[in-house]
């Protein structure tokens, strides 16, 4: 691992920071949020399209949601990310999709 | 409240939309080359357009009293066609002295193939070779991490690249300190459906340091917000952030990395 060039330094909480009003101004936009996803998960299983790779990566990634660890943003980004290091060959469309499917990937350069 | 936009697609918006900004505490726009929505066919094409944001863009900003600035290049979603790049590349320089021209961008990658690879790697050699900046478009959703991978390891291993002159563009909460950590600058695209709300742009903010680093809209013709800028203000203001922490991230910041170009200029 290379060690940073700049450390950063100015990573902070406001001074007047309160727990309260944080889940105040976020607390129902985030939970109709919440309310989507399972609203989109049951929708998806009355439409027979549960088993879509997309949508199996959801439920995948919500388990992060509960598992009582920090960094929970990360963490789904990082599991609905291509976790291969080579440049593709060729391309598979100008629109990524959203989550990452192993069969449909195209072929690796060596 | 002062802001600069530093990444905004202003040929797909509106008069309403300048208005807007400016009334909202816009300062100066920066317009980087992108896709227009469909391949073009020719490098002809690519004049055209060069000529749109370094001369007829620039004019109509100005009747907003807007500074208007520009980046050039092909972007990584028409850069399979390598002849077409190669056209393009060697195009590049006859527009690099345009008054409002800053740097090279927004290259990068959008899939992750070895074809956009290659175009970036070029683009970085003519950034390097004409001493100019560089804007770095990340790719979306799934493909992100592995491009932003794979574009510092290539800026990285480049000697004249300087990482305090490159800005890596759409960070997420799972590239921010990839880049960061590097010596890069990053930026922070504001979208209603993807890439990052306010909310999330200002936790990384708050874990990741706010030093180098520039929030923009990226508006453009598709779902776009171009006040979303000024949203996120109100977003660090309402969790207790001052005054002048807004300004230095909305204001300041962009204005100490782009005035690395003696062509960045505001006025009074």
């Amino acid at each position: 691992m290379t060690q940073p060039r700049s450390p950063r330094t100015s990573a902070r909480l406001p001074a007047a920071a309160a727990q309260r009003a944080v889940v105040d101004h976020s607390f129902v936009p985030v939970r109709a949020k919440l309310i989507e996803v399972a609203a989109f998960l049951d929708r998806v299983e009355r439409y027979g399209a549960a088993g879509d790779f997309r949508c199996a990566a959801l439920r995948q990634a919500v388990k992060i949601l509960v598992d009582g660890k920090p960094a929970r943003a990360r963490r789904i980004l990082e599991q609905l990310s291509d976790p291969t290091v080579k440049p593709d060959l060729i391309t598979s469309g100008k629109a990524a999709l959203g989550a990452w499917q192993k069969s449909q990937s195209p072929k690796r350069a060596k | 409240m002062r802001f600069i936009e530093p990444h905004g697609h202003m040929v797909s918006r509106t008069t309403d939309d300048y208005q807007a900004m400016v009334t909202a505490g816009c300062v100066a726009v920066c317009e980087p080359a992108f896709w227009a929505g469909f391949d073009r066919s020719s490098v002809d094409g690519f004049r055209d357009y060069f000529r749109q944001i370094t001369e007829y863009e620039p004019a109509r900003a100005a009747k907003f009293l807007l500074p208007h600035f520009a980046w050039l290049c092909i972007n990584p979603k028409e850069a399979e066609d390598l002849a077409l790049a190669a056209d393009v590349l060697a195009m590049i320089p006859e527009f690099l002295a345009k008054p409002n021209v800053l740097g090279i961008g927004e290259i990068g990658l959008n899939r992750n193939t070895r074809n956009e690879l290659k175009v970036f790697e070029q683009h970085v050699e003519l950034a390097v070779k004409y001493n100019q900046l560089i804007l770095v478009h990340t790719p979306h959703l799934e493909d992100k991490l592995k491009g932003t991978r794979l574009i510092v390891d290539l800026l990285r291993s480049h000697p004249g690249v300087k990482p305090e002159r490159v800005i890596i563009d759409h960070v997420e909460e799972h590239t921010v300190n990839l880049v960061l950590d590097r010596g890069f600058w990053a930026g922070i695209t504001l979208y209603p459906d993807s890439k990052s709300s306010p909310p999330r742009a200002v936790d990384m903010l708050e874990t990741s340091g706010h030093d180098r680093i520039w929030l923009n809209s990226a508006c453009d013709w598709g779902v776009s917000d171009p006040l979303a800028v000024p949203k996120t203000a109100f977003e660090m203001r309402r969790r207790g952030h001052s005054a002048s922490y807004v300004d230095q991230v909305l204001y300041q910041n962009p204005v100490r990395f782009l005035s690395q170009c003696p062509k960045f200029r505001l006025g009074d």
